[in-house]
């Protein structure tokens, strides 16, 4: 157990040092800030006046976008590129379970995303300072955020285990992603009970609003921690399988 | 005492039989080369032995752990260098080390304990060590490839054509590396290069079709090849293949006609001629009965060579034999780049009889 939780640990340890190391990582970075600054000055501000909760959750609304899609390009290098450099019999070689090669990967990239989202409190600390808003809409906002971009990050791990190219995996993630987003689509056009089924599952309507609105909801923490380990679930099983291919 | 044991072993990939009741063991402190053609399964059986692949069926255990009963405990006896060594070319060699010895459960102590010894052993010095690995040679990157093989001092190191891409220094240099390895270790070495397997290995094992035809010394293996002439004969090639296809002795040969007019012959005698009349001393091992047959059909002799049973034709020999007895379907694997075929030394092998 203490070995596996060290390999989680030092598996990592080198990808989040391989993402601060690479000009990708740093570049995604300055795109995602950019993005989130464009949109909180031209759209959360606006040409009208807002009350402060108005801004803060366009803030939040927008901020997801950038988060899930930060989250799909963070994660489509994962295990596609061990595999297209062939370092991927570096890990599966290890005396590890597959679960804890997984988990360190999810690790690093949610590691990184977790910087890059608390890189933009800035944007809710200037509506704090100038506006009048709880703490804890804050906070409840960016718990969201974090469950959200946990399960993004989930999926597109999943997706990385797929592909050897690391465009396919993010093409892979991010069709899965997508198929989430708009299951709230598909509820509205569906008959009971498949339409709860769907309203359910769908990744951002159903879950994240809440979390936008300043309140966070058990419902939704549940939901996205249930995509996060059964991706990671799945991936495990992906790794496990090409060894008995 | 054996560090490895494998019996049995099948490996599919979807319906191709990879892999068909291979069964070997590996001693202590052994150099064992593991010789076969693109797709004879050399790769499959090392990655298996690594615990990259799981077997189909069959028993494979490795210092007295299952691979499919402790997978993991396997695999922390294992190094294993695969062909393209993996490596993380942004970190430097001692970054590198250091996370793998880390990945295979070292503690920091170790690993630093550990570090300069394996670096020593794989001619990495001092000013290597703290380059970035992507500026390194071809060479070098190998011997980085071995150093995380052998830092956490497994009892078995896997090197799979360790010397695909290296110039003739390097090549030198590499003979020495795995030499020195087996003061600690068992090893495993495939290659397709036999003069290099010949000259690093203390035992070959033979890969065909996803089996294992032979297995022993290069001086063994060359007595099951069977014996080979080279002659130089006078004398229509149409004749001379005549001669030779209904001979009994032979079992394959091949002829071509030299700048000179003659007919030149490469022969392979069957291993049991000789057993067959007298005493051995003063049977026939069907070189004599060979040469009158050619006289009496008319050929002039100029030149007759006895060849060294080199592993090349040892190689050829036994696998061109075994080929006429293994199903063609069972095909090897289908794991890993196209990689050039050995270049066979005859183009005209006609099987006699």
């Amino acid at each position: 157990m203490t070995r596996a939780l060290t390999g989680v640990l030092v598996i990592a340890r080198r990808d989040l040092a391989a993402y601060l190391n690479s000009a990708w990582g740093w570049v995604m970075v300055a795109a995602v800030l950019f993005v989130n600054g464009l949109m909180f000055n031209a759209y959360a501000l606006g040409d009208r006046p807002r009350y402060s909760h108005e801004v803060l959750e366009l803030f939040f609304y927008f901020s997801s976008g950038t988060t899930m899609i930060a989250a799909v390009l963070i994660t489509m290098r994962l295990i596609a590129e061990e595999r297209q450099t062939g370092t991927d019999v570096l890990l599966e070689g290890a005396p590890l379970p597959d679960g804890a090669i997984v988990a360190g990967k999810y690790l690093s990239a949610m590691a990184f995303l977790s910087g890059l989202i608390l890189m933009s409190v800035y944007m809710p600390a200037l509506i704090f300072v100038n506006g009048k808003i709880g703490v804890s809409h804050i906070l409840a906002g960016y718990a969201g955020l974090f469950a959200l971009g946990s399960a993004v990050v989930a999926i597109g791990t999943f997706g990385s285990s797929l592909a050897r190219s690391q465009v396919v995996a993010a093409v892979l993630g991010g069709a899965l992603v997508v198929a989430l987003l708009i299951c709230w689509l598909l509820a509205r056009v569906t008959s009971p009970p498949f339409a709860g089924v769907l309203e359910y599952m769908s990744l951002f309507d159903r879950h994240f609003r809440p979390f936008m609105e300043g309140r966070i909801q058990t419902d939704g923490l549940v939901y996205y921690a249930t995509i996060t380990l059964l991706m990671l679930y799945a991936t495990t099983r992906v790794i496990s399988w090409r060894r008995w291919r | 005492m054996a560090i490895v044991n494998v019996r049995n072993l099948v490996r599919y990939y979807g319906g191709l039989r990879a892999l068909d009741e291979v069964g070997f063991s590996v001693d202590k402190g052994e150099i064992v080369g593991v010789l076969g053609l693109n797709g004879a399964g050399k790769t499959t059986c090392l990655r298996i032995l690594a615990g990259l692949l799981t077997p189909t069926a069959g028993k494979v255990d490795i210092g007295g752990r299952d691979v499919l009963d402790d997978p993991i405990g396997v695999r922390s006896l294992v190094g294993f260098l695969p062909e393209e060594p993996p490596l993380y070319r942004e970190m430097t060699v001692d970054a590198y080390l250091r996370h793998t010895g880390r990945l295979k459960g070292m503690t920091r102590a170790e690993v630093e304990a550990r570090l300069p010894e394996a670096c020593e052993r794989t001619g990495l010095d001092d000013v290597t060590r703290r380059r970035i690995i992507g500026e390194l040679s071809h060479g070098y990157r190998k011997r980085v490839g071995i150093a995380q093989a052998i830092l956490h001092n497994p009892p078995l190191v896997i090197l799979d054509e360790p010397i695909s891409g290296l110039d003739p220094a390097q090549i030198v240099e590499m003979r020495k590396t795995i030499g020195a390895l087996r003061r600690e270790h068992s090893v495993m070495v495939s290659s397709h290069i036999l003069t290099e397997i010949s000259q690093t290995c203390d035992r070959i094992l033979v890969f065909h079709e996803g089996r294992l035809i032979a297995e022993g010394t290069e001086e063994a293996l060359a007595g099951k090849a069977g014996r080979c002439l080279e002659l130089t004969v006078r004398g229509s090639s149409e004749r001379v293949d005549a001669v030779l296809a209904g001979h009994d002795a032979v079992t394959e040969h091949s002829s071509f006609i030299s700048d000179e007019g003659f007919v030149t012959v490469s022969v392979r005698l069957s291993e049991d001629v000789g057993e067959l009349d007298g005493s051995p001393e003063q049977a026939d091992d069907g070189r004599e009965g060979l040469i009158a047959a050619l006289v009496a059909a008319g050929l002039g002799i100029r030149r007759v060579v006895e060849s060294d049973g080199e592993l090349e034709s040892v190689f050829l020999g036994i696998t061109g034999a075994k080929s006429a007895s293994v199903p063609e379907s069972e095909e090897g694997e289908s794991l890993g780049e196209p990689k050039e075929a050995l270049p066979r030394r005859e183009t005209d092998v006609r099987e006699a009889n």
